[in-house]
Formats: C-alpha cells, sequence, structure tokens
C-alpha cells in the first residue's frame, strides 16, 4: 500500500485572520514535498486551485522544481483540471519533469470539484461535459503516441496534423488516472478506458465507493484491461497527532475556517462541528488521529475497495504550517510501517 | 403502504442511484436511465443499483412516478412531450457557483423553471435537500423530507412514497413554498426531523 499526501497549498493567516503571502504557500508546499520525500512516503499529489486561500494554480510548475529536489517520491498532479487547460501543454510539462524524475511523475486528469478556472481561462460552463471528454481524449492521444508525431481532430480545440510534441516521457509513457468524486459513469468511463482511477472521497462512508470500485474494474476486465492496469487509490482528507483528540483539535480550527469561506461562496450557514465529529468517526471519510487508529482505518477500507494508494490533504483553512508537518512525520514514520504490518499479517 | 408499483428515475449519476436503490430496497419495480442508451448503463445498473431495470428515457417514463435527477443545466434535453400526464418529482438544485449562472433559474425557485418545462407533467419537489450520501446513509433514522406541490393529489402521494423510501415526509405546500427548503435555506443546510422541518417552514 503506497501511502502519501496532497495539497492544494493552504495560505496561512496572522493572529488576526488576515491571509498571509500566497508565494509563501508555495514555499510551504515545495517544504512538505522535500519533508515526504527524506521521509520516505510514497507520493505526494498537487492539486490544482485558482483562489487565495489556495492558490496552488499550476501544478507542473511546482511537480517540475519538487522532481529536482526529491529522490524517490512519486509526483502527480490531484487533479489537473484539463476541461480548461490545453493537454499539449499539461502533456510538455509533465514529460519535461519526468525527464529530470523518470517513472516518478504522473497525470491526474479530474474535472475539478470547483469552476474557477472557467472563467479565468476564458471558457463556458456550458461546455463543462464536453471539454473534458474531448480534451482527456487528446491527453491520451499524445500518451499513447508511437512517436513525437501527434495527429489528432476533436471539437474544442483545434486539430493536430503531425505535428510534434516534445519531449516524450524517457520512461515511455506517462502514468495518466482518471480523478472522480465518486460519479458512476466517470468509474465506468476510467475502466473503459483502461486508465487507473483515483477516488477523492470527502464526505460520506468510503467503504460505499466499494461498488463504485467493482463497476471501474467489470468495466475494465470487459473491455479487454489486465487486472494489474486497473489501479484504484484513494485520496481524503487526514490529520495525524500522538492522540485522537490532539488530532481532532489541531484540525478543526482548518475545518471551520474552509466551511466557513465555502459556505459564503455557496450560500451554506455556519458550520455545525457536529459534521466534523461524525465524518472523523470510524468509518467516516476523515482520518483523523493517532497512528494506530489511521493505519488501521487505512487497512479496513483496503477490504473495501482494494486500492493501492492512500493519501491525505492534510492542510486547509490556514492549519499551521508546523501542524501539517509533524502530521506528515507521523504519517511517514509511525502510519506507514504500520500499514505495512497489517497489510502483511492480512 | 406503496401508493403505487413503478419508478422511472431518469438520470444515472451518484443522485439518481442512490435514489433508486432507496427504491428497489422498498419494493417498487425500478427503472433507471441516463443520456446513454440503455445497453450503456447496463453494467452501471447492474453494480450500483441492483435489481433495478436499465432503460432508455423513453421507456423510463413508463412508470406511476418519474424522478428527474440530471444534472440541471441539462434539463432542456428532455422532451416534455414525453412526460405529459406523468408525475415528476424534482430532486434537482441550482447552484451558480458549480452549474454556471444560468439567467432563467437566477432569482426562482428552480421547480418553477422545471414545472415551466414540463408543463403537461405534475411536478413535485422534494429531497432536494437531503445529499445523496444521506440518501444511502440516513434512511429509516427520523429524517425528514419537505414535500411541495401545486397538486394535492400529488403531493400526497409523493409522501407516501418518501414514506417508503425510508424518510418522514412533510407537507410543505404548494411548489412556490419549494424555496423555504431550497439551497441556502436551514432545512437545506442542516439534517433535520419531520417537527423540526415543520417548525422552520412555519418560521420562514
Amino acid at each position: 500500500m503506497e501511502i502519501g499526501v496532497y495539497s492544494f497549498g493552504d495560505t496561512q493567516r496572522d493572529e488576526n485572520g488576515n491571509l498571509g503571502h500566497t508565494g509563501e504557500t508555495i514555499q510551504n508546499l515545495f517544504e512538505a514535498i522535500k519533508l515526504s520525500d527524506e521521509l520516505g512516503l510514497d507520493y505526494f499529489g498537487i492539486g490544482e486551485h485558482h483562489t487565495e486561500t489556495m492558490p496552488m494554480s499550476s501544478p507542473g510548475a511546482i511537480i517540475a522544481a519538487a522532481a529536482a529536489a526529491t529522490k524517490q517520491i512519486t509526483l502527480g498532479s490531484g487533479a489537473s483540471i484539463i476541461s480548461t487547460d490545453d493537454p499539449v501543454r499539461v502533456y510538455q510539462q509533465f514529460a519535461i519533469a519526468d525527464a529530470i524524475a523518470p517513472g516518478r511523475v504522473e497525470i491526474t486528469a479530474g474535472r475539478g470539484s470547483s469552476t474557477e478556472t472557467f472563467p479565468l481561462f476564458g471558457y463556458s460552463l456550458e461546455h463543462y461535459d464536453q471539454l473534458f471528454a474531448d480534451r482527456l481524449d487528446l491527453l491520451l492521444a499524445i500518451n499513447n503516441s508511437e512517436s513525437e508525431r501527434v495527429t489528432w481532430s476533436g471539437s474544442t480545440r483545434a486539430p493536430i496534423e503531425n505535428l510534434a510534441v516534445v519531449p516524450r516521457p524517457v520512461s515511455g509513457k506517462l502514468p495518466i488516472w482518471l480523478g472522480t468524486g465518486g460519479n458512476p459513469g466517470s468509474s465506468a468511463r476510467a475502466g473503459q478506458l483502461g486508465l487507473p482511477v483515483s477516488y477523492g472521497i470527502i464526505g460520506g462512508q468510503p467503504a460505499r465507493f466499494a461498488p463504485l470500485t467493482q463497476l471501474y474494474r467489470q468495466a475494465g476486465k470487459q473491455a479487454g484491461y489486465a487486472e494489474e492496469d486497473l489501479k484504484v487509490s484513494v485520496a481524503t482528507w487526514g490529520f495525524i497527532a500522538p492522540t485522537r483528540e490532539e488530532a481532532l483539535e489541531k484540525m478543526l480550527p482548518g475545518w471551520i475556517n474552509l466551511n466557513i469561506e465555502m459556505g459564503q461562496l455557496r450560500g451554506w450557514s455556519q458550520p455545525d462541528t457536529r459534521a466534523y465529529y461524525a465524518q472523523a468517526a470510524d468509518g467516516g471519510a476523515y482520518f483523523i488521529g493517532s497512528p494506530d487508529e489511521i493505519a488501521q482505518r487505512i487497512v479496513d477500507l483496503h477490504g473495501h475497495l482494494g486500492h493501492m494508494r492512500h493519501f491525505f490533504q492534510m492542510d486547509l483553512g490556514s492549519t499551521p504550517h508546523e501542524w501539517v508537518l509533524d502530521s506528515i512525520r507521523l504519517l511517514a514514520t509511525e502510519v506507514k510501517p504500520r500499514v505495512e504490518w497489517l497489510m502483511n499479517k492480512k | 403502504m406503496k401508493p403505487f408499483n413503478t419508478v422511472g428515475i431518469i438520470g444515472a449519476g451518484k443522485v439518481g442511484t442512490a435514489i433508486a436503490r432507496r427504491a428497489v430496497a422498498a419494493g417498487y419495480d425500478t427503472a433507471i436511465a441516463s443520456s446513454k442508451p440503455r445497453e450503456e448503463i447496463e453494467l452501471l445498473t447492474q453494480i450500483m443499483v441492483p435489481g433495478a431495470t436499465p432503460k432508455n428515457v423513453e421507456e423510463a417514463v413508463d412508470a406511476d412516478l418519474v424522478v428527474i435527477a440530471i444534472p440541471l443545466p441539462k434539463y432542456q434535453q428532455l422532451d416534455p412531450s414525453l412526460f405529459a400526464g406523468k408525475i415528476i418529482l424534482d430532486v434537482m438544485n441550482y447552484w451558480a457557483p458549480t452549474d454556471g449562472v444560468i439567467e432563467e433559474f437566477e432569482g426562482k425557485v428552480s421547480t418553477r423553471v422545471i414545472a415551466e418545462h414540463f408543463s403537461g407533467s405534475t411536478v413535485v419537489r422534494a429531497l432536494n435537500h437531503i445529499g445523496y450520501h444521506d440518501i444511502d446513509e440516513k434512511a429509516h433514522t427520523g429524517r425528514g423530507a419537505a414535500v411541495a406541490s401545486d397538486d394535492e393529489n400529488a403531493r400526497q402521494t409523493v409522501m407516501q412514497f418518501i414514506s417508503t423510501l425510508g424518510f418522514d415526509p412533510v407537507d410543505a405546500g404548494p411548489l412556490d413554498n419549494a424555496d423555504k427548503f431550497a439551497n441556502g435555506t436551514d432545512i437545506f443546510n442542516g439534517e433535520h426531523t419531520a417537527i423540526e422541518i415543520q417548525e422552520l417552514l412555519n418560521k420562514v
């Protein structure tokens, strides 16, 4: 079981609640990636987000930097919002990072849960589905191309007629994951395309994703893909501290801040902390607790979903950077070995 | 007691499949349809909603109740003549932050726009304030569900239906009252019993 972290960047606040510099957010994130690599975590995912509180707008840029600054960790986007980006550009950026860190760079293509990129890059939400399908098709066409020369035509972008898309990944192809929040159609599509699937589970009971993983694997099998190509990863919120009480206490303020911000955007009311504690209970979507508890919960969920990678967003709502680094340390040094031990015991 | 036997669910996403699972569990003859042809949702139905029958939209509407659970901006893709004379349960919400601003929904109760599109049908508004996780996880836990419609009989019928799914229905009156449990309201934002919902309806 691979264990890792993901982040959209998390801008810090001063004692008056004012947001800090968004450049510092990127510096903090970079430090978290390097630490995760040094401590032996398997994966770091960089989500694409375009807000002052989560300013990690260009995953390819920081992944290229991290490729040079790390030794063993796999670096991926989580997710690249390809609907509103040019797949050629996305591919080039990640192929360049792959040249620096061969075999350690992946793309996760997603629609994204938020839609800021549409006005930002001049797209209409009316074409939400069409943009995603068309651009995923182009991204895969480039990846599956036998050579640098690519030929493609679609409906949302000018065709490409035997043009060079360079560089090619030194490892041949890039792993391209399909990111989804649990829409059944997306799981079926990932299976039909033979793509590994990454589930972002931020609410409800993660074990209820079991039928989705069955649908994914069955659709993949029907389309002729081998079992080892049909991989599942899971991304959830998480926070680890020496005790459950401390972990709950440390993540709560960030959770409240995030919910207030989302609430202002989407017309929600004041966050109800009962929902926080309910989701953080055994079987819930938040993996907040001691190393023993979190390791056990990862392994329990594996019994339902059979995922090969579980990674956590720990920095949200201006959670202090040092706390996040502490949580990463515990994830690497305490949770990961326990998961290995529990998995071997199975 | 089931008020009827057949349910057609239009929409095979998170919400549609969750409601379909509850309908199958309650013993309804349940059909599910999406924008794709029937063959393409066979596997999905078999795994996500065991016991339901995948159909094309024009076949799925042949039911005592038709539930529409598609992304709201796509509602115009459904031909209203197919739904003529039917009771429609509208569970969709208008969320500008995720759907983009759609002029015709601005400043209106979204279900009123739906009712105008399906003018030959009887539209009932319910279940829009219960998230899809909770449709699965909170059935038979005493969770209340507001039901609005201009048609008294249809409202009562859907209330009975919702009761068999495992939620406690609350009569919210005519369709325009749906703004009392639209997104952004207390009913929408929280988890409530039927009594609490009744109080919140009286208050607004």
